[in-house]
């Protein structure tokens, strides 16, 4: 009796088992062993049935680019006078209730021509800082790493390897209508494009543009 | 008093028949370390842990008032800076004990490394190591997401657009990071159940089996050059130095350490109450573009490694570089198993440490001040100096109000104030001639856009001719030396020069 009670508190259970084994033969104990084993199995297998729910349930924010993107209305069209470059904000529309703020989606829209838009991201294509945009020097320019961009979105210099993502638009009516609702990115707007000589082109450019 | 003394004694003894804790927490404090690891050197590794006990303590106090939904985050943290009575406190010695715990696990880890501790049979040791430095790296991310502000949000569209640059998998990466297309409440739930639940889990876990190496292994003897360390012999001479010279960890090392960690904790409490707590700054409306975002200090070293890349470098460098240097980290003790740990014989390794802090340093400075970016109000708020102004006439006058109007002044500084992203122009005079200025406002090049398009001849000739004033008195402005000879030697044949 006190041998027993003293068992668990000072030795290991180690040698108790061998014991066991010794007195019941390896028949019983390889029994037991399998039975181990398919309890392990068992386990195994229903965590793997719960596994795949859950694996669904985790990348349900996984989808088609397509599928969260809507057309939105910007306002009339003729609120964008010709020429000139307006920073908009429109509530995403794939929205929670609790987004709060977070669903304020800012947009810049140049207008050239009566029914020629171009909707740009507020994201600078480098790492999607909201870039700023001065009607002084037709300028945007990021305040991140000073990525800069000229009135058309293209790349005039910094970091960026593109220019500003244009989101697609149409008129439907009066309204000036984009396709949004993603936060664009490389993944998503365009792929990355390579810059060729970024001073040559630019240098043509503003020859033309002084000449003219 | 023996009669309580006596029935305190039977209480501990009740409690200890059944939890039986007293043989291993003996056998933890008593064990023998190295005399000459007593040493103010080895004191960062409990700092860290108890830097990593006031964080979970003080989350979880911030955590009572907190509200996690993208609606309300920012909300929330207003009301414990202004309304919940030492809320501001709480908040403060949290953002200060995460600096704190960021900045002692950096130390902790090149101490090891300047130590040589990571070698045999410390290598698992030092491999927990490295995750717990990522996570307590993923705590000061998470974490500054849960400030949700401006430069919450904008950094973590930092995030999607490093993440957007994996190829394939990207997009997916995205929305996942996201909980959606776009940064919103998902985005903030999931970062919350990041910041208290796995993360925090994972790195108490991971701490806990580094300290249970620690206690096993033994803590490191201090490194004498020539002592070299053998797979085939270190066990049995760390055994001898600590039958030999060894003294019970408590309470001969332990002191320092007890020392040390309330000198941390009394740090981290001195700077929250007098520098208070990390924002909330700007609201979270990613349709106010009057922002510019900067990351917590951890990371201030990345932000500006970005802006140096060359456009050609980024996604290569984006993707490829953070697993270099991890699996570099993790090599560390597998490349150097054996061999020297003193420092004296080690000058790679003091080389190497001293490049990465130099290197860090430098970064970290410099995104302090953010040379690279424009200023953004300089060329409505900054003043010209007087005496460039003086005796202008009234070209150089419209010159000057077009460097301003036109932005000139967001990257090119002058008298001291304007941007950094140009060269300062207060002697661009003595550089260019006239028509190289011309010329380079025209076409723009390197990092300049070209003004070709957005300024009249006119307008360029205004700021050319301001441009051109601006040199040092005693140096004459340059000039073109052919135009000059042309002009004083006349070819001969006159006007029929080609």
């Amino acid at each position: 009796m006190s041998e027993e009670s003293n068992g668990p508190n000072k030795s290991s259970t180690g040698p108790e088992i061998d014991k066991a084994s010794d007195r019941e033969g390896p028949a019983v104990v390889s029994r037991r062993w399998l039975l181990l084993k398919a309890g392990v199995a068992l386990n195994g297998l229903v965590g793997l049935a719960l596994a795949v729910p859950v694996v669904r349930y985790l990348l349900a924010p996984v989808r088609k680019d397509s599928s969260y993107k809507s057309w939105v209305s910007l306002g009339d069209a003729d609120g964008f006078p010709v020429g000139e470059t307006r920073l908009v904000s429109f509530k995403n529309p794939w929205t929670q209730p609790w987004d709060g703020q977070t669903d304020n989606v800012a947009a810049y829209v140049r207008r050239e021509g009566a029914s020629q838009f171009t909707v740009f991201a507020i994201n600078c294509a480098h790492l999607g800082c909201p870039v700023r945009w001065f009607p002084q020097s037709q300028l945007f320019m990021c305040p991140c790493h000073g990525g800069v961009y000229y009135a058309d979105g293209s790349r005039a210099s910094g970091p960026p390897e593109r220019g500003l993502f244009t989101y697609d638009y149409k008129i439907v009516g009066e309204q000036l209508q984009i396709d949004a609702g993603q936060m664009p990115s490389l993944s998503n707007s365009a792929k990355l494009v390579n810059i060729s000589s970024p001073a040559k082109t630019s240098g043509n450019d503003g020859d033309c543009g002084c000449r003219g | 008093m023996p009669g309580m003394k006596q029935s305190g004694r039977r209480i501990y003894d009740w409690f200890e028949q059944r939890l039986q804790v007293e043989g291993p927490i003996k056998d933890a404090v008593l064990h023998k370390v190295p005399r000459n690891t007593a040493s103010w050197w080895y004191v960062f590794g409990s700092a860290a842990f108890t830097l990593l006990m006031l964080q979970i303590v003080t989350g979880i106090l911030l955590a009572l008032v907190y509200v996690p939904s993208a609606a309300e985050a920012w909300n929330s943290l207003n009301i414990l800076n202004h309304q919940v009575p030492l809320g501001w406190f709480l908040r403060a010695v949290h953002a200060w004990g995460s600096n704190f715990m960021v900045a002692v696990v950096f130390i902790h880890m090149a101490q090891v490394f300047l130590f040589g501790a990571y070698k045999f049979p410390r290598e698992l040791t030092w491999t927990v190591g490295v995750f717990l430095l990522l996570m307590t790296l993923g705590m000061a991310f998470t974490g500054q997401v849960l400030r949700f502000d401006q430069d919450a949000y904008w950094g973590l569209g930092i995030g999607v657009f490093i993440l957007s640059r994996v190829p394939w998998m990207g997009g997916g990466l995205v929305h996942l990071l996201l909980g959606g297309p776009t940064i919103a409440g998902a985005t903030l739930s999931r970062f919350f159940a990041l910041h208290v639940f796995v993360i925090p889990g994972t790195l108490l876990f991971l701490a806990l089996v580094h300290v249970w190496m620690v206690i096993k292994l033994g803590i490191n003897e201090w490194p004498m050059p020539g002592r070299l360390v053998r797979k085939s012999t270190y066990i049995a001479e760390y055994n001898q130095l600590t039958h030999e010279d060894g003294i019970p960890f408590v309470p001969g090392a332990f002191w320092k350490d007890l020392i040390f960690s309330a000198a941390v904790l009394a740090a981290v409490g001195v700077c929250a109450a007098v520098f208070g707590p990390a924002g909330p700054g700007g609201q979270p409306d990613p349709s106010i573009t009057q922002t510019v975002p900067k990351p917590d200090f951890p990371f201030l070293w990345i932000y500006a490694v970005l802006s140096y890349l060359p456009p050609s470098m980024e996604t290569p460098f984006i993707l490829i570089a953070p697993i270099l240097m991890i699996a570099g980290l993790l090599a560390v003790p597998f490349v150097a198993s054996e061999g020297e740990k003193s420092w004296h014989r080690r000058p790679v390794a003091v080389l190497a440490l001293a490049s990465v802090a130099v290197g860090w340093g430098v970064f970290t400075h410099l995104a302090m001040n953010t040379p690279w970016s424009p200023h953004m109000g300089a060329w409505s708020g900054d003043t010209l100096p007087l005496e460039y102004l003086r005796e202008a006439t009234p070209l150089v006058r419209q010159g000057a109000v077009i460097f301003q109007a036109k932005q000139c002044r967001n990257c090119h500084s002058i008298g001291g104030h304007g941007g950094e992203r140009g060269p300062a122009l207060d002697a661009v005079a003595t550089r260019m001639t006239p028509d190289q200025m011309r010329y380079k406002v025209v076409t723009g090049g390197g990092n300049m856009p070209a003004y070709g398009k957005n300024l009249s001849p006119p307008e360029i000739e205004a700021l050319v001719s301001f441009l051109e004033t601006l040199h040092p008195k005693g140096e004459p402005p340059a000039f073109d030396a052919s135009q000059q000879a042309a002009q004083s030697n006349p070819a001969p044949g006159g006007s029929n020069t080609p």
